[in-house]
């Protein structure tokens, strides 16, 4: 695909998770939208994987360690075939798999997460299993920067670089928001580019909600032997001009107007990019 | 073969054993590859080790995810950090995903004696086997660690063994005896129906030695060997109840959440079972070597037996 058929597939994308939490009556709505477009690159143009390979043992692997921004994954996987999109209108109803945070009873979800701190070692283990078995697959994990303050991702990271795994990219959504305010004021984890190079990483920062940017950094070979970590500086929020950069929509549910309002900048982006 | 042995040794043998077999076999560490014994491990597959220095929590993510991409990692810790300062991973990454990992939990209840209460593991019981999806073990002889190990290294479910630091007299006199599936316990003794004395680990040699003072003085009991903490074998444990009407559990654990309260969990329904729960009470340890402080908590051998008396007389 191509970056404006990609930019108009994370619109869409974003649409569908605000109708989705509306319905539910809850939902991580700032977080989903932050890193929508890092989700559509990845499953679009990045991830050797599709609904018919998730079993293979060469596919490569996505983990979501930042597993409150379930709704803009499971909208990016039902898109992509994983599952119909029909079964999204059980999202969080009793006795539904497809619950507020991701579970491998979901085709397309690797592992269990939600308790922060878990995804980047989920995924050294996966990385280092595919060093041993000599499998070129590559493991993507997503985390937050608020996340950044559990112990369990250094443990993580240093293990990372310790086994020097370069089949491993760390993609930290850094909007620099969390549920209480900004990153810096609650747990200043900054500099995390510095930090990541001190663990052993190749860190690349890049723009988050560019589509070139990401599609072009997540796809570029690692000749470095480290892991890598691309810092994507992302907008909270992004796409709906109200929710934007505010750390209280980390998981609001629209009200009526609101949800009106999202709908309708949504669906201009929508046109505007259709018309481009 | 020799009628005593230490339990790491042997899981060691029986990880080497497996792996021989199964090259999918890890063992993971956390700086801990000393005090697992696996020395002889490393030496045969130096490959098949993977150190993640100290730091528990993410030997047992990194476990999971060598587990979900194949493998079958074993975790070897001390039993202390292993589950409580991993627990959550243990929780999340090995239970609810449901990831073939094993851990090891070494020099586990009060072998660590004198280090403290920061390396006990009094409380390991109560929280692994409270955790859906996790198989809880503790094995007693070097015959059943290596039964329960040939049954591990081929099972696809999580699980958590507890083992001791000090060697084992045998229990058993062949493997296949000590340990049978999860879900099994051994009726080892049976004297008559005094009394039912149940344990596990290294709690059952202590057990075995009361049941015998007790007839030379003419009571009579029985000796149920646990093993599987859980899943419990409820069918034994009824069967049991049907025959005598007091039961005491012995374990190297707190009193709070153990055996003892795995056993009145499945018994209490009925009633007419009086049980009595040898451990740990629910205060700081006392500092001292593991045969001293068992005696001290009256865990020993004449301790068991006199408190089996007491119930059996009903005073």
């Amino acid at each position: 695909m191509d970056t404006k058929s990609l930019e108009l597939k994370a619109a869409e994308m974003r649409l569908a998770t605000w109708k989705m939490i509306y319905q539910a009556k809850t939902g991580h709505t700032g977080s989903d939208l932050s890193c929508a477009d890092i989700l559509v690159a990845l499953y679009h143009q990045v991830l050797k994987q599709t609904p018919e390979t998730f079993s293979d043992p060469d596919r490569d692997r996505y983990i979501q360690s930042k597993g409150h921004a379930v709704e803009i994954l499971y909208n990016v996987l039902a898109d992509r075939g994983y599952f119909p999109k029909s079964d999204l209108v059980s999202y969080s109803q009793f006795n539904s798999p497809y619950i507020g945070h991701p579970t491998n009873h979901i085709n397309g979800i690797e592992m269990n997460t939600g308790s922060l701190g878990h995804g980047l070692g989920l995924s050294v283990g996966i990385a280092l299993a595919g060093k041993i078995n000599h499998r070129d697959y590559h493991v993507y994990t997503l985390m937050g920067d608020g996340e950044q303050a559990e112990g369990s991702v250094w443990e993580a990271a240093m293990a990372a670089g310790n086994y020097h795994l370069d089949n491993l990219t760390a993609i930290i959504d850094h909007n620099r928001l969390q549920i209480s305010g900004p990153t810096t004021q609650v747990m200043n984890s900054e500099p995390l580019a510095e930090k990541y190079v001190a663990f052993g990483f190749d860190v690349v920062e890049i723009n988050g909600n560019n589509m070139s940017e990401l599609v072009e950094t997540l796809s570029s070979p690692n000749p470095t032997k480290k892991p890598r970590l691309i810092l994507a500086d992302t907008i909270k929020g992004r796409g709906i001009s109200f929710a934007e950069g505010k750390a209280n929509w980390h998981h609001k549910v629209p009200t009526e107007d609101e949800f009106n309002q999202g709908v309708n900048e949504l669906e201009l982006t929508i046109g505007g990019l259709k018309n481009e | 073969m020799s009628n005593q042995a230490k339990i790491g040794n042997v899981l060691c043998e029986s990880l080497i054993n497996a792996t021989n077999n199964d090259k999918n076999i890890f063992a993971i560490t956390s700086d801990s590859r000393g005090s697992a014994s696996l020395a002889p491990f490393v030496e045969k597959f130096p490959d098949q080790i993977i150190e993640m220095g100290i730091a528990e929590q993410n030997s047992v993510t990194v476990a999971s995810g060598l587990a979900h991409s194949g493998k079958r990692p074993f975790v070897f810790s001390p039993a202390a950090f292993l589950t409580m300062r991993s627990i959550e991973q243990v929780k999340v990454d090995v239970t609810y995903s449901n990831s073939n990992v094993k851990l090891i939990g070494i020099s586990g209840g009060n072998s660590y004696s004198v280090l403290g209460a920061t390396h006990h593991s009094l409380q390991d019981l109560a929280i692994t086997r409270a955790l859906p999806n996790l198989q809880v073990y503790m094995p007693a002889d070097q015959h059943q660690a290596r039964s329960l190990m040939a049954y591990l290294a081929t099972s696809d479910h999580p699980a958590y063994v507890r083992i001791g630091k000090v060697a084992l007299p045998d229990v058993y006199q062949t493997d296949d005896a000590a340990f049978d599936s999860p879900g099994k316990a051994n009726l080892i003794k049976d004297y008559g129906n005094d009394a039912a004395l149940i344990s596990a680990g290294e709690t059952l040699n202590a057990t075995l030695e009361a049941a015998q003072n007790l007839h030379e003085q003419n009571i009579n009991v029985k000796v149920i060997d646990l093993v599987s903490i859980k899943p419990i074998d409820s069918a034994t444990l009824n069967v049991i109840a049907d025959q005598v009407d007091n039961i005491i559990t012995v374990e190297e654990h707190s009193k709070i959440g153990g055996l003892g309260s795995a056993v009145s969990e499945v018994l209490a329904p009925r009633g007419d079972t009086k049980i009595n729960i040898i451990g740990f009470p629910d205060e700081p340890v006392i500092a001292g070597s593991q045969a001293d402080v068992f005696k001290y908590y009256n865990m020993d051998a004449n301790g068991i037996a006199n408190a089996v008396k007491k119930q059996v007389e009903g005073r």
